[in-house]
Order: C-alpha cells, then sequence, then structure tokens
C-alpha cells in the first residue's frame, strides 16, 4: 500500500509528466488559455490514463510477453488506446450524458496526446504490475491536470498585462511553464 | 525541377515545424539536452517522416476516405518500430539517450500533420522532398536548441569544451531550461519580423486535423474540441484561420456586435 502510495506522489509530482518528462505539452500550451476548459480535459486525461494504462499492462504481461512480441508494443498500445478511447466516449455518451457533457469534447483529442502512451510505454519499461500500473497512471495524469490547472491561472493573470510583442503569445508561456518547472524541481528533495 | 527545391527549404526555414508552426514540440523539448541528441531525434524523425510520406503517397487511392486516420497510424507506427530496432542495434548510445522518445515519435504531430495535409495530396516524389524539407527543418531547429542548452548548461557544444572549464548553468540542462531557451528562441525570431507565421499555420502542417495531432488544443480550444467531437475535418479546418488572424476576427465579433 504505502509504495503505491509513494508510486502516485512520484509519478504526480517529483517527475511531473509535463514539467519535467515533456509530454503532453501541446495540449498543456493550447488548451490552458481557458481555466474551465483545463479542469475538464484534465479531468478526461485522468479518466482516460487510468484506464489505458490498466488494459495496456493487462495486455502486455498476458498476451505481448508469452508470445515474445515485445517489439509490437509501440503499434497495439497506439490501437489500443485509439480504440479505448472511441469505447469511452461510446460509453459515457449513452450513460451517463451529464459526464460526456463535460468531458465529451476533450476525449477524442487525448488519443494523441503523447502523455498516454508514454505513460504505457514507461509503465512497460520500469516493470510495474498491474495494480502499479494503474497508480502510476493516475499519478501522472493527476500531474498533469495540477500542471495544466495551474498554467491556466498563471495565464488568466498574464492576459491582463502588457507584454512586449515579441513575448506575446507562445514565448511568456512558456517562460511561465519554466518558472513552474523550477518550482517542481522543489519535490525532488522528497525523501520517499 | 524548382518546386522540389521550394518544399526543401520551405520545411526548413519558412515553416520550421518547431519554430513557426509549433508542432512537435513534446520531443523537441525533452532531447535537446545537448547538440548530438537534437540530431539523433531529428534524423530518426527525418527518417520515418520521409518514409511515412513516401508510403502514404503511394496508398493515397488504395486508402479509402473514412478509414484513413486508422492506416496512417497504422503505417507510421510500423515504421517508427522498424526505425526504434535499427537504432537500437546499431546506436546503442543515441538509443538510452532518447529513451521513451523515440517510440513516441508515432504521436509526432508533424508526422500525421504532413501525411494529412501533404502526402495524401502530392506524388511520391513532393512527399518525399516535403519530408526531407520538414525534417530537416526539425533536425535544425532541435540541434540549435541543444548547442544553446549545451553551451550555456556546461560550457561545451558538441562535446567540445568552448567556454572556460567549469563554467555552467546546470539549470539550461534540467527541465526548466528546455522552456525558457524555446521561449527565448521563438521570442526572437518573433522580434525579427517572422510576422507571417500566423498565417502559414492555415496552410500546412496542422491542417486543422486536431483530434489526430499531438498539439490538439493548440489551436484554438473549444472549437477544435467541437469539431474534432464532430470528427468534423472541415469545420476543423476552419479553426486555425481564426488563429491565423486573431485581431480580424476579434474586429470581426466587435464589428458584428456594434451592428
Amino acid at each position: 500500500m504505502k509504495s503505491l502510495i509513494m508510486i502516485i506522489i512520484g509519478s504526480a509530482l517529483i517527475s511531473n509528466v509535463v514539467l519535467n518528462q515533456f509530454l503532453g505539452i501541446c495540449s498543456f500550451l493550447g488548451v490552458s488559455k481557458q481555466m474551465k476548459a483545463s479542469i475538464s480535459l484534465g479531468a478526461a486525461v485522468i479518466f482516460v490514463i487510468t484506464i489505458a494504462s490498466a488494459v495496456a499492462s493487462l495486455l502486455y504481461d498476458n498476451v505481448l510477453k508469452p508470445l515474445g512480441m515485445d517489439f509490437m508494443k509501440t503499434i497495439i498500445f497506439i490501437l489500443v488506446i485509439a480504440a479505448l478511447v472511441q469505447i469511452v466516449e461510446m460509453f459515457l455518451k449513452k450513460k451517463s450524458p451529464a459526464v460526456y457533457q463535460s468531458l465529451g469534447i476533450y476525449l477524442p483529442l487525448i488519443t494523441t496526446n503523447c502523455a498516454v502512451l508514454g505513460v504505457a510505454l514507461n509503465n512497460v519499461k520500469d516493470g510495474f504490475n498491474f495494480i502499479e500500473s494503474v497508480a502510476s497512471g493516475f499519478g501522472t495524469a493527476l500531474g498533469y491536470t495540477i500542471a495544466i490547472v495551474l498554467l491556466a491561472g498563471i495565464r488568466s493573470r498574464i492576459n491582463e498585462k502588457d507584454l512586449p510583442a515579441p513575448l506575446r503569445g507562445a514565448p511568456i508561456v512558456m517562460i511561465a511553464a519554466a518558472l513552474m518547472s523550477i518550482a517542481f524541481m522543489g519535490f525532488g528533495g522528497l525523501n520517499i | 525541377m524548382k518546386k522540389y527545391w521550394e518544399r526543401l527549404f520551405n520545411g526548413l526555414l519558412k515553416e520550421n515545424p518547431v519554430l513557426v508552426l509549433m508542432l512537435g514540440m513534446c520531443p523537441a523539448l525533452a532531447v535537446s539536452t545537448q547538440a548530438a541528441n537534437g540530431i539523433g531525434m531529428g534524423l530518426s524523425t527525418l527518417a520515418v517522416l520521409v518514409l511515412s510520406n513516401l508510403v502514404i503517397s503511394i496508398l493515397r487511392k488504395v486508402i479509402p476516405d473514412q478509414v484513413r486516420l486508422p492506416a496512417y497510424i497504422v503505417i507510421v507506427a510500423s515504421l517508427v518500430t522498424v526505425t526504434e530496432l535499427l537504432i537500437k542495434a546499431y546506436l546503442p548510445d543515441i538509443y538510452e539517450a532518447l529513451g521513451i522518445y523515440i517510440p513516441l515519435i508515432v504521436v509526432n504531430c508533424i508526422i500525421l500533420g504532413r501525411a494529412e495535409a501533404y502526402a495524401n495530396k502530392h506524388t511520391p516524389l513532393l512527399s518525399v522532398m516535403d519530408g526531407i524539407g520538414m525534417g530537416l527543418g526539425f533536425t535544425a531547429a532541435l540541434t540549435l536548441a541543444g548547442a544553446i542548452r549545451e553551451l550555456l548548461g556546461s560550457g561545451k557544444i558538441f562535446g567540445a569544451q568552448i567556454l572556460p572549464e567549469g563554467f555552467g548553468m546546470t539549470i539550461f540542462i534540467q527541465p526548466p531550461g528546455a522552456f525558457l531557451v524555446f521561449a527565448l528562441i521563438i521570442a526572437v525570431m518573433n522580434a525579427i519580423g517572422i510576422k507571417t507565421r500566423q498565417r502559414k499555420l492555415v496552410e500546412s502542417g496542422c491542417d486543422g486535423n486536431c483530434a489526430l495531432c499531438s498539439t490538439a488544443g493548440s489551436c484554438e480550444t473549444k472549437p477544435a474540441a467541437d469539431a474534432a467531437a464532430g470528427g468534423a475535418v472541415k469545420a476543423a479546418a476552419e479553426k486555425p484561420a481564426e488563429k491565423a488572424d486573431p485581431k480580424a476576427a476579434e474586429n470581426k465579433a466587435e464589428g458584428g456586435a456594434a451592428k
């Protein structure tokens, strides 16, 4: 139990998926324009990554490894993720329209969020078992949500300021991300 | 002949995928710790991009329109796996340094972006030239950023000591340095007047097909998502146009409100 909590904290804060590993940068920079959108995307990402890492882990341990098809993992994982997102979307649409309303539009975008594939591949590389993979997936997605919500907050402040022209747009957002990344480096001192 | 060269230079400077189109930022930020890594990642992506453009261009009349995106993903994923195994076999050092970012070439926006925006409409030869141009542009941007980070972080470029021994702002090699260096490169490019970049976004790269693009939301937030959810590629195509000229869009909105 203790080690699971450590995996979650480690992947959420210490090696934050966006600020430390640079996965999912694109949606991080793009969607963080609005706070509300960021929260919805964060929730959708938590949902999809947790399920995707569970399915990918099961597939890898029970199908790919026994068959000796380790090298096929990239292809299999990306297909599984794409299919999974479709299924989750259809399921939500049917069963809980309220959740679908809030997440729905962000779900398809997640297919190519490299964080999803990145987590699945990282879990395999770290040799996590099923439960650990789910914990690491959840932690990673939590870290993504924390980062994007924080950045959205910062950006709402930046928008009110008068910036030098060349810094407007992408550059200032990336500088803000750099400062956040420095702040998150502090978590590296956590002794777990 | 001229149009082949034009494709080549187009990708290198005018529509540089990273610095102008802002595609493929994840690997760019992650592996630019050293100039040599930048070259390694750039060339791996170039190889995949050229081959995927070639294959998709050859198959463009065979692949049915409705399933083209899954088909592209399978093609790209296969090519990436081949590249990964080759690098692992022949360049183990680079394989170690790039790690997980090699398989992640699959979800690199540049590749699917070019497939969708260029290769499925043009001849194989033109598509290959486009792939080489874009790949070289990507390589150049990564190498530039890698060189700057390496120089500031450890005083070296390509491992050769340039600044005095003992110089080094380690922060530039660590993650924050990646954001900072790219922010400054893009700011400098803005400052020297690459004002046309927004217009360029419309013409290439993203193509508005954001559902399959790892830069997803970066085009626009809600319209992109809406369009993607509906699977309406055409609707999505309007969205970069909005970004292309946010001011004009604002003016229009104001004008509309005034009316």
